[in-house]
Formats: C-alpha cells, structure tokens, sequence
C-alpha cells in the first residue's frame, strides 16, 4: 500500500500563502447624491401617493349591512371573508384572489416589456421606503459630500446626535410602517385603540413587530442589497425584456468618446459624455450606467435628472442618459433611423392574455350564485342495508346563503329512480318528492340527509344529484354525489 | 520547561491537532466566532430557564416533585384553563340542550347543529373505538346506523342505553338479560345444539340441514321460545335479538352460531352517566339517532 502524504507535516513557519479569493463580495457604502429634474418630481408623487394610499386605505369605511364589518379593504381572517370595497369573497372563492394575482403578474409583464422596471423604479415597496429612509437621512446628515465626511469623521457629539436622530426617526417610520400593515386584518380604529390599552391579539403585536423589524433593515442598512442579492425579480427581468423594451440608457452612440471637456474646447471628433460622474453619483444602486444594461439597475431615471442638468450647464442637448430602447440606439450608431416597436407579439400576448382573464372573472363575478352548496356523503358506514333489504346512504348538506336575507329553498334528489330521501329534523319526502329548508342570511347551515333506495333495485347508477331551488327568486343549484348499493 | 511548538500546517498556516491518519493532518481550526456566541447565548439561556420555568427535580421529603420555578408554570394547569374557557364558552349553547327536551333537539336547527358536531367529537373520543367511525360496528359491537336495534332504537331508549349501559351491573337500571351457556353448563347435549344451529339457520333463510332442523323444533321450543319467540323474532324488552333476518351481531355461519349456543355472548357495555355530563350524553343520543336507522 502506497502512503499518500497529502499535506506535509513539516511546517516551519514560511510565509502563509496567499488566501483565494472570498466567496463574500465586501459593500461598499453607497451616498446617493440628491437629484433634481422631473424624474426626481415623479418618484416624489408617487412615493406620496403610494404612502397616502398605504396608510388611508384601511380608514375608508363602506357600508355593507348589519353584523358585516364596514371597512372599505379588510382581510377578515375571524369572520373568513376578504373585503375590497364592492368584492366580497368567501373562503369558497379564494380563486377570485388567485385570479387578481395572476392579472398583477401579467399587467407587470406587460408594463416591462413596453417600459423596463418602471416596478422596481417608482413604485416597489423597497424602491419607496428607501427613498423615504436617504430623504431622512439627507435630513439630519446632508448630502453625499457631507454624509462621505461624517462617517470619516472622528466620534463626536455632533455625529452622535445625527446619526442617532436619524435611526430613532428611521425606527418611528417603521414602527408606523408596520403598524399601518395590521390595519388590513381587523377593524382600523378598533386595532388603533386596543394595540396601545394592550387588548389586541397576540398575532397584531408579532407581526407589527416582524414589519418595523423588515422595514427598518431592508429600507434602513441593506437598501440595494436587497434588489441584487435578495430580490428574484431582477433575473426574471431578463425573460421578459427584449431589445425594443423602453430602459433607462446611457446613449453611447452620441457619448463616446468620452473625455473630460475645457471651456474653449471643440466638440468635434469627441462625444457628449464629458466624465463628471454625476450619473454615478445620485445611483442608489451605487453602479455606472454607462457600462449598459445591468441586473443591479433598477430603473429609477435619477441619472437622467443628473446627466440633463450638467448637459444644459455645458450647452449640449439633453437626453444623453434617457428612456430609450437598444434597438434604436444600436441603429443610430450604426448612422441608420431609430425605431420604435410597442406592438410585439409578446406585448400582444399580455394584452390578450389579461382582457381573457379578466373578463373570465368579470362573468365570474358577475354570474356568482347567492348560494354555495355541496353534498358530503358520510365515509363510514359507507352503506346501510336496513332490515327489509333497502338501501340508505348517509349525507351532510351544506348550504352557503351570501345574501343578507333569510331564504327557503326546495331541495330535490334525482337520478337514481325510486328514491325517497329524509331530512333530519326536518321531515321526509317520498320518491320525486322534495322538502323545503330554511338558509338562514349570510351564513352557512348544515344539514343530515338519508337518502333510501328499495330493496332489489339494483340499477347500475351510482350518482344522485340533490338540487336547491330558491322559493322566492327561482335561483337553481345543484351538487352531486356518490351513491353506494354494495356488494351482494 | 519546555516550550510548546505548534505544529503549524503548510498550505493553509493553521496550527494542527497532531493527529494524522493516513497521512492526512487534523487541522486545528477556531470554531466559527457565530457558532461560539449562540454556544454561549443558549448557556445564558438555560440559567435564565431554570430561575423562571420548572427545571431542577426536588429532594425528597420536600414536598415538591421539581422546582417549580418563578413563573410556576404547569402543563397540566393550562390544559385545565384551556377545558375551562372551551366550557364557558359553550355553556350557553349546552344550557339549551339540557333545557331541551331530544326532540327539539333534533327538529331545532340550530340546536341539532350544535348536538350534531358535539356528539359526532363525544363519539369519536368514547364510542368509536367499538361501534367503528360512524357507528358502522364490528362483530361483536353493533352497528348503530341501520335500523336493527336490540334494545331501543328511539332517541329516549338510546339515551336510556348510553346513561346505563347494557349488563353494567354496578348500575341498577342498566340494560340486562343473559342467555345461558347451554353448552359449557350441560343444559344441552352437543348433539342437540348442533341440530339447534341448523334450526336457527333455518328460520333466518339460509340453507340448513332439514332433518336436523325439525328435529331440533322441540327443543327450540322449550327453551329458546321464551326470550326470542315462537317466531323467533325476538323480544327488545329483553334484548333478544331476532333471529330471522339476516344480520348477525357475533356472525352467522354454523360455527358461529354453535359457539353462541354453547358459550352464550351476553355482550356488555358501561354506562356513561357520571363519566360524560348530562349535555354530552343527550348530544350523543341525537347524534347516534341520526346515523340513519333512528326510530320514532
């Protein structure tokens, strides 16, 4: 047997070789720099308007009838209903809510493809808190230069106060951030009340907590992290856009060569592009959008703002960093005439896609029953032979009523020939007879049903199906189940 | 003295253990600085456990099983809270069940839902594990869905079974009778039970030795007659079965019924009153009722 030495033993204190390389790409801090311009204007609307419609929503009340909760959105997790304004959906009819996520994910598929991450830019959760998170912090610590220069400086009381205003107003948001999120899933202004009286369930105060906890560490400390690193979102870009996709883009075709420009200097033979690395400055991704289109990039158009402002300072037109599609650039710069595609097949299929669904569950909406009712046969005994031969299976009715009005129904069984069938505590019929039932308003009702077929009818059906026919309005449901005869 | 000298590994300039195997090193590397502080948060952990929460067995004679901590936390005493909140919450609902007499129950929807769901649970925890899911039986153990009964099968007799049971001879009004042993007591011969049995399979419609059946007719007569009939159809205030149709509690083949004759069965169940409160008692009469062979 060979004795492998794999590592010899006779170290004598040389020199540790180098380390490869870390798996762990170090941060670098990033100091966006404030941006001026109308890009910068419009993320200011919408983070108010995002903001404004987070934190009103659950206050708007809508009236809906007595006993049933008045507010407007509410996840209604104890009464197992889903309000939103006019909607209401029933635990029955959770695939109304898949259907609204699947139409979300398509009108987002839609809008990148015809306009980049407009999302991730303007209108993401993570793009608005951190927006809100540097606009406090440019509060207490100022801009870029400034803030660069603090975290340089030595401990002092002048840092102490700063950053530590900065973290107690950063905590405060998120504590609201995270208290506005339970306002969803009870009653507004009673939660608003018990949570401070301490009366609130146990679940509003966890997950207040976990959403100031969320908020404050990804808007306050990970920021672009959580684009790159943790965010699925960026990759799935790469599906969904495609060279004639509207995307913030450096205009290479009229920047290069770049270099820096004097006073007096000529413009010919160099591009606009004159190296002042504004763009870069007011990133909050922290990258050079010069270097193309990039997975950290999120869209959010501050670079334009940037680059136009020093493009009318220097007297050169703007729109060197502008909305703008790799196609067309790629045809300027080889001389020819830029065009623009918006109707694609994949733009097409999206539009058709969502007008499909969403009138699939506008007829679904619309054409819903007042009633939802299933008939649940027992599973044990799964038959009974009574003494004279018949026989009998046993069955659960539930019954459904979503109106607001207490309603008798008529409920019927066919399809299995002679049979007669009962209603416990309620009464019997006879074969092709029916009973009537009360459902009482907006709640559910169950009821036992024995259902007899006579001995020596051994036909080969092994259906019933049980109908409810409402007494006033005429409204027809039926459910069916199985039958069982067994062997003999 | 002599100086320690750490055997310092080459490539990596970590220090080893000195154990080599096969001429592979073990390396001494620090545990992971994280790993070290949970290490010692669950050390901080387990002090700070031990002052609030029982932890440390007592000594004997002190009285105490263990120290029972500053918070003096029980299992036990929060699953009794728990049952106690469960039945607060309830009582509303089970002051009408036993204001109620059973046919209300059963003909009051709302009260039947509340019987239903609280005997369909009393059934499964108590009663299920004899008479089957559902009340489908077992040899042995009725099946309570169909409309044979032994005993009674309206909701005051099947309450009436459930409060005292069936040959539960503590109880005095419990259900009783008892077919004698005629073989293992010497009442019959073994000749004369093997001719009853194709007498029995006779009058139940099966295929039975004529011949030994009449001659059996006699003896049915003598001594069968009195609790299940002349017709043989039994006798409820007794709880003798009927032995003309075709279901069999403790099976109907030749063999079984020989072993009914010679042994007797006199099967037995306890009486729930005093173990299950008067509300869960007549819930699970509604509910048994409702199985699908209740009577008027």
């Amino acid at each position: 047997m060979t004795k492998v030495t794999l590592i010899s033993s006779k170290g004598t204190g040389a020199p540790k070789p180098e380390r490869p390389d870390s798996l762990y790409k170090k941060r670098n801090q990033i100091y966006p720099k404030l941006a001026h311009g109308k890009y910068r204007m419009v993320k200011w609307l919408v983070m108010a308007a995002t903001l404004g419609v987070y934190y009103v929503v659950p206050w708007i009340r809508w009236t809906r009838g007595d006993g049933i909760p008045d507010q407007a959105v509410l996840a209604d997790f104890e009464g197992e209903k889903f309000y939103f304004f006019f909607l209401e959906i029933w635990p029955q009819e959770i695939y109304f809510l898949g259907g609204l996520l699947i139409l979300a994910a398509l009108a987002l598929f839609l809008v990148t493809s015809l306009f980049g991450r407009v999302w991730c830019g303007y209108t993401c959760p993570q793009t608005v808190w951190t927006d809100l998170y540097i606009w406090v912090e440019r509060a207490f610590e100022g801009d870029r230069a400034a803030r660069m220069r603090l975290d340089q400086a030595p401990m002092s009381f002048n840092k102490v106060w700063r950053k530590g205003g900065k973290h107690a107003v950063w905590l405060l948001i998120a504590f609201v951030t995270g208290g506005a999120f339970i306002l969803y899933w009870h009653d507004a202004p009673t939660i608003a009340r018990t949570f401070f009286t301490g009366e609130a369930p146990l679940t509003a105060y966890f997950f207040a907590g976990v959403l100031t906890f969320t908020t404050y560490m990804l808007a306050g400390t990970m920021r672009e992290q959580v684009c790159t690193y943790l965010c699925p979102w960026p990759r799935i870009q790469g599906a969904l856009t495609d060279e004639h996709a509207l995307n913030v883009t450096y205009r290479f075709d009229r920047g290069e060569p770049r270099s820096p420009h004097r006073k007096d200097e000529s413009w010919e033979g160099r591009g606009d592009c004159i190296d002042c690395k504004q763009c870069v400055q007011v990133c909050p991704m922290g990258i050079d959008i010069r270097d193309g289109a990039q997975l950290e990039c999120i869209h959010c158009a501050l670079c334009i703002d940037a680059c136009d402002d020093i493009m009318r300072k220097i007297g050169r037109p703007t729109g060197l960093i502008a909305y703008d599609t790799d196609k067309a650039v790629s045809l300027r710069a080889s001389g020819e005439k830029a065009q623009y595609k918006l109707i694609r097949t994949r733009t097409v299929l999206y539009t058709v896609l969502i007008a499909l669904i969403g009138t699939l569950m506008l007829w679904g909406y619309t054409s819903k029953s007042t009633y939802e009712f299933s008939v649940l046969k027992d599973r044990s005994p799964p038959f009974i032979r009574l003494s004279d031969g018949r026989v009998r299976n046993g069955y659960t009715l539930k019954l459904v009523n979503k109106s607001t009005t207490t309603q008798a129904v008529n409920v019927s069984v066919e399809g299995l020939g002679d049979a007669e069938f009962e209603i416990i505590g309620v009464g019997t019929a006879p074969s092709g007879g029916s009973i009537i039932l009360t459902s009482e308003a907006y709640g559910v009702d169950r009821y036992r049903m024995l259902v007899t077929v006579p001995a020596g009818d051994e036909a080969d059906r092994d259906h019933l199906i049980v109908e409810i026919v409402d007494t006033d309005t005429g409204e027809k449901v039926a459910a069916s189940a199985p039958f069982t005869r067994g062997e003999h | 003295m002599t100086e320690h000298k750490p055997d310092i590994d080459e490539l990596s300039g970590v220090e080893t253990t000195g154990h080599t195997w096969d001429g592979i090193q073990e390396l001494n590397n620090p545990l992971p600085r994280w790993w070290l502080y949970v290490f010692y948060g669950t050390i901080v952990w387990a002090v700070i456990y031990m002052i609030f929460m029982p932890a440390i067995p007592a000594l004997p004679g002190t009285g105490m099983t263990n120290t029972p901590g500053i918070r003096s936390h029980s299992d036990r005493a929060l699953v009794a809270e728990e049952v106690g909140k469960l039945n607060a919450e309830r009582a509303a609902a089970s002051s009408q069940l036993l204001d109620a007499s059973l046919e209300e129950i059963e003909t009051d929807m709302n009260l039947q839902q509340f019987a239903l769901a609280m005997g369909e649970s009393a059934f499964g925890d108590n009663c299920a594990t004899c008479h089957g899911a559902g009340g489908r039986g077992a040899k042995g153990y009725p099946m309570l869905a169909d409309d044979i009964w032994i005993w009674d099968g309206t909701l005051a007799g099947i309450e009436t079974t459930l409060r005292h049971g069936i040959r539960h001879l503590e109880d005095p009004a419990t259900r009783n009778s008892a077919m004698p042993a005629f073989g293992r007591d010497g009442l019959l011969t073994a000749k004369e039970i093997d001719d009853l049995v194709q007498y029995v399979v006779k009058v139940s419609g099966g295929t039975a030795d004529m011949s030994a059946a009449n001659r059996a007719a006699p003896v049915f007569a003598q001594q069968c007659v009195s609790c299940h009939g002349a017709d043989a159809k039994g006798n409820r205030s007794l709880g003798a079965p009927n032995l003309t149709d075709s279901e069999w509690l403790f099976g109907g083949e030749p063999r079984d019924i020989q072993q009914t004759i010679y042994n007797a069965r006199n099967a037995h169940m306890p009486a729930w009153q005093g173990r299950l409160d008067d509300a869960t008692i007549k819930a699970l009469a509604v509910y048994v009722h409702s199985l699908g062979g209740g009577e008027k």
